[in-house]
């Protein structure tokens, strides 16, 4: 008596969570990256796409390599003598690791927030002004306006827009991380990228932090490296798994949380090692 | 009445728990269509009302299958919890229901046709009534589901015991007319069968109510619902 | 220690005895008095002498502090002078050696924080600013009259500032190292991601950062050479009767006292405890300076 169709696998059909998932183009295309701290290899042949506007999170137990890969990719590595990046990350036909790229100006590109927040010892305002000004040269009446925009943008200006001159010190440690991410599109980034930037926060801001993230990737590319598998269910479009440096399955969020192909992804999602 | 809640903090939630409530009018709203294409197929014999309300079930089907999987993937991206927890849960089993009662409206329709090869000389009033009962019911469910109104799905509950009612009348009314005349055995057949597809479907109305009331209270309505089906032990004895 | 092999609460060991435990209590709690007693008195010890000396200052410094310090100048004894170039001389010594001091310690101090790091250069020059901070100030004052003095033929101001400058600096790079890497690699690297270049993440963030920490120092390395006395005895000298200039000797307190102290007369014995007096009052006040400086920065 059942119609034709009949039931071929309800699960089936998992809807990618943007509309158009394989139509966007590629920001950033990481292809065959190794990274060696000293003679050590932490990361291993990664070859990764970071699609347009779109949330990539990056997920794996500690020492997978991930927070790793997210600091190739703004060459924060270079601060430190003894770890080097070998092999091509594309971003605009230009291999992001060269050593002929420019630092300062690849960093205006690619932002980073981090794990801790860390508002500078100065006002909210200049705090705002800091990066633009490496960068830029605004008028009084052009700067407020970004730094408006920045904070508008960040979810913090209601709260601190009476209170623009007072130290950012200041603020609650939820307040103080939506600072951090408003200074970083201050500057007006292509991508952003956060380092598990609400393990130090408390639920409520967590949540609130990751509305914002919801908002941001209308306009930017965002990578995302969470510790919190939860969090990358919720938050990211597509979801890379880790594990000993290399990556192991890369899969739309949807498909990775109800049927990932991997065995080690499966394993290490359930909770069965890790 | 649904009560007011605060939105989540992310609004994309609230989007897809939005989306999901719709997908289920939806499908509810198809299925409304399919009961009334098919009670017009029986009372006026239209055939071509029977035609629209069968090929609207693999529609209804599909639908079924989206909210499905739709609801699995909110359960592994949303980690939900509580009032949410329930919604996404009860989505998962009212779809199957109203998809059943779909599929008992298409049945109805396809007897319909087989009906209208005969004559039959009695009255179809009962059924008539039996069917505006289950309609109102249907449509107070699919209602009640897009406001999230756990009151409204108590009424429905309740009004089930009066299609029963109906159903026992109508049950020894055919026999009856079985009796009486051997050529009226093959239409009261069909007949038998198309009122117990309409007492099924309030039957399914029930179990979306009692979904819907434990969904938005957290607690389940009383195990003893007023059943009120016996034609189980109806016998009727022939008039010597 | 599953709980089907060990019967229900009981713990492997000898039961507990009430009277044991009770005399260790005891002689926990005896020797925890008998040390209580101990620091109380060391700490009274170090308090009465410190009273002792402040109370001998105010007490015969005190008694001669008249208007008439600040106003002439050192003068023969009997002639009623003051301590006024004396005053202006250590002003003016120890400011200008803590300018040239303080900005060289500053960039040493930043080069071994932020670029040398743990090179061998860098620890070399860590060292050897150890051993200056800790060397004999004399050795500082010889020095500095064997490039400074001997040369040029004379005593001179800047002789004295040059020689307050070399203690100065072990103690601001010491400071500025300190405070430097108390800063979390976090804040450093936020600023680099944002695009700013070494440098300015060094005085722009990094500064600001330290500045509290670095003040500091600076104010308790100019406590420290306003009472040195050792060095300028043999770069400025000390002048009886006037300020002096930098090109020539020029008067500063400690000399003055070192001077007035050892001779014969009353008056100037009296200005010398006037001397100690003012010395003491200025190093205590730049002392409780920094500590509110560091403080109110919180």
């Amino acid at each position: 008596m059942s119609q034709a169709q009949g039931k071929q696998g309800s699960f089936g059909g998992v809807q990618a969570r943007a509309t158009n998932a394989t139509m966007n183009e590629t920001r950033i295309a990481i292809q065959d990256l190794d990274f060696f701290y000293g003679s050590n290899r932490a990361l291993k042949s990664i070859k990764l796409d970071f699609p347009d506007k779109q949330v990539t999170g990056m997920i794996g137990p500690s020492g997978c390599g991930k927070s790793t890969l997210l600091r190739v990719l703004n060459r924060m590595y270079d601060l430190y003598p003894g770890q080097r990046a070998t092999g091509q990350v594309m971003m605009d036909g230009e291999n992001i690791i060269d050593p002929s790229m420019d630092l300062n100006s690849l960093r205006a590109r690619i932002g980073m927030v981090f794990q801790k927040p860390t508002p500078f010892p100065m006002t909210i305002y200049d705090n705002i002004a800091f990066g633009v000004k490496l960068h830029e040269r605004l008028s009084k009446a052009e700067m407020d306006e970004r730094v408006e925009w920045s904070l508008t943008r960040g979810a913090l200006w209601e709260e601190v827009k009476d209170r623009l001159t007072t130290s950012a010190m200041g603020l609650s440690g939820g307040q103080q991380q939506r600072l951090c991410i408003a200074r970083t599109i201050a500057v007006r980034p292509e991508v952003i990228l956060f380092d598990e930037p609400t393990s130090a926060l408390d639920p409520i801001s967590t949540l609130k932090i990751e509305e914002l993230i919801d908002e941001l990737k209308h306009d930017f590319t965002i990578a995302i490296v969470t510790h919190n598998m939860q969090q990358a269910a919720r938050c990211a479009d597509q979801v890379a798994f880790f594990y000993l440096g290399e990556m192991v399955e890369v899969a739309p969020a949807g498909q990775m949380f109800t049927a990932p192909k991997q065995k080690r992804t499966q394993e290490y999602i359930t909770g069965r090692f890790g | 009445m649904s009560e007011a809640v605060p939105e989540h903090l992310v609004k994309s939630y609230d989007q897809e728990l939005n989306k999901l409530r719709n997908l289920m009018t939806e499908m509810g709203g198809i299925v409304e269509n399919q009961v009334a294409l098919a009670a017009e197929a029986i009372l006026h014999r239209d055939a071509a009302a029977a035609t629209r309300a069968v090929e609207e079930d693999p529609k209804a089907d599909a639908l079924e299958r989206e909210i499905e999987a739709f609801a699995i993937r909110l359960l592994a991206l949303r980690q939900p919890v509580a009032s949410d927890l329930r919604h996404i849960v009860a989505a998962l089993k009212i779809t199957g229901d109203i998809e059943r009662i779909g599929d008992y409206a298409a049945n109805v329709a396809k007897r319909s046709i087989v009906l209208s090869q005969f004559n039959t000389p009695f009255s179809l009033a009962g059924l008539a009534h039996m069917a505006t009962l289950v309609q109102g019911q249907l449509k107070s469910i699919i209602d009640a589901l897009g406001d999230n109104d756990a009151d409204k799905a108590v009424e429905v509950w309740r009004s089930d015991q009066v299609v029963d009612d109906i159903y026992n009348a109508i049950f020894r009314e055919l026999i009856t007319y079985m009796m009486e005349d051997p050529r009226n055995i093959t239409p009261c057949t069909h007949l038998l069968f198309i009122a117990k597809n309409l007492e099924r479907i309030g039957d399914h109305a029930t179990n979306i109510a009692e979904n819907l009331y434990y969904a938005v209270k957290g607690e389940s309505l009383p195990e003893t619902r007023p059943k009120g089906d016996t034609s189980a032990y109806a016998v009727v004895r022939p008039r010597e | 220690m599953s709980a089907t092999t060990a019967a229900a609460g009981t713990v492997p060991g000898p039961a507990k005895n009430q009277r044991v435990a009770l005399a260790l209590g005891r002689r926990r709690h005896r020797t925890n008095l008998i040390v209580k007693a101990l620091c109380v008195l060391a700490t009274l010890i170090g308090l009465v002498l410190l009273a002792s000396i402040l109370i001998t200052l105010i007490y015969l410094g005190g008694s001669g502090l008249t208007l008439n310090i600040f106003t002439s100048v050192t003068k023969p004894p009997g002639s009623n002078g003051g301590l006024l170039n004396a005053i202006l001389g250590t002003l003016i010594q120890t400011s200008i050696g803590t300018i040239i001091g303080t900005p060289i310690g500053l960039m040493v101090g930043t080069y071994l924080a932020e670029y040398g790091r743990n090179s061998a250069l860098a620890n070399a020059i860590r060292f050897v600013s150890d051993v200056l901070l800790s060397a004999p100030s004399i050795l500082i004052g010889l020095f500095i009259y064997e490039i400074c003095v001997e040369p040029f033929g004379g005593f001179s101001g800047i002789a004295g500032c040059l020689a307050l400058a070399v203690i100065v600096i072990p103690i601001v790079v010491r400071t500025t190292e300190d405070m430097l890497q108390l800063i979390p690699p976090s804040l450093r690297e936020a600023a680099v991601a944002l695009g700013a270049p070494k440098w300015k993440m060094i005085v722009l963030i990094c500064y600001r950062a330290a500045m509290d920490g670095i003040v500091t120092g600076v104010l308790l390395a100019v406590a420290r050479i306003a009472g040195e006395t050792a060095p300028l005895l043999f770069t400025s000298l000390g002048n009886s009767s006037a300020l002096g200039s930098l090109t020539t000797p020029m008067s500063s307190l400690p000399v003055t006292i070192y001077q007035y102290a050892g001779s014969a007369f009353e008056d100037w014995v009296q200005l010398a405890w006037v001397g100690a007096l003012l010395i003491t009052i200025g190093v205590l006040a730049t002392n409780i300076l920094a500590r509110f400086a560091l403080r109110g920065g919180r």
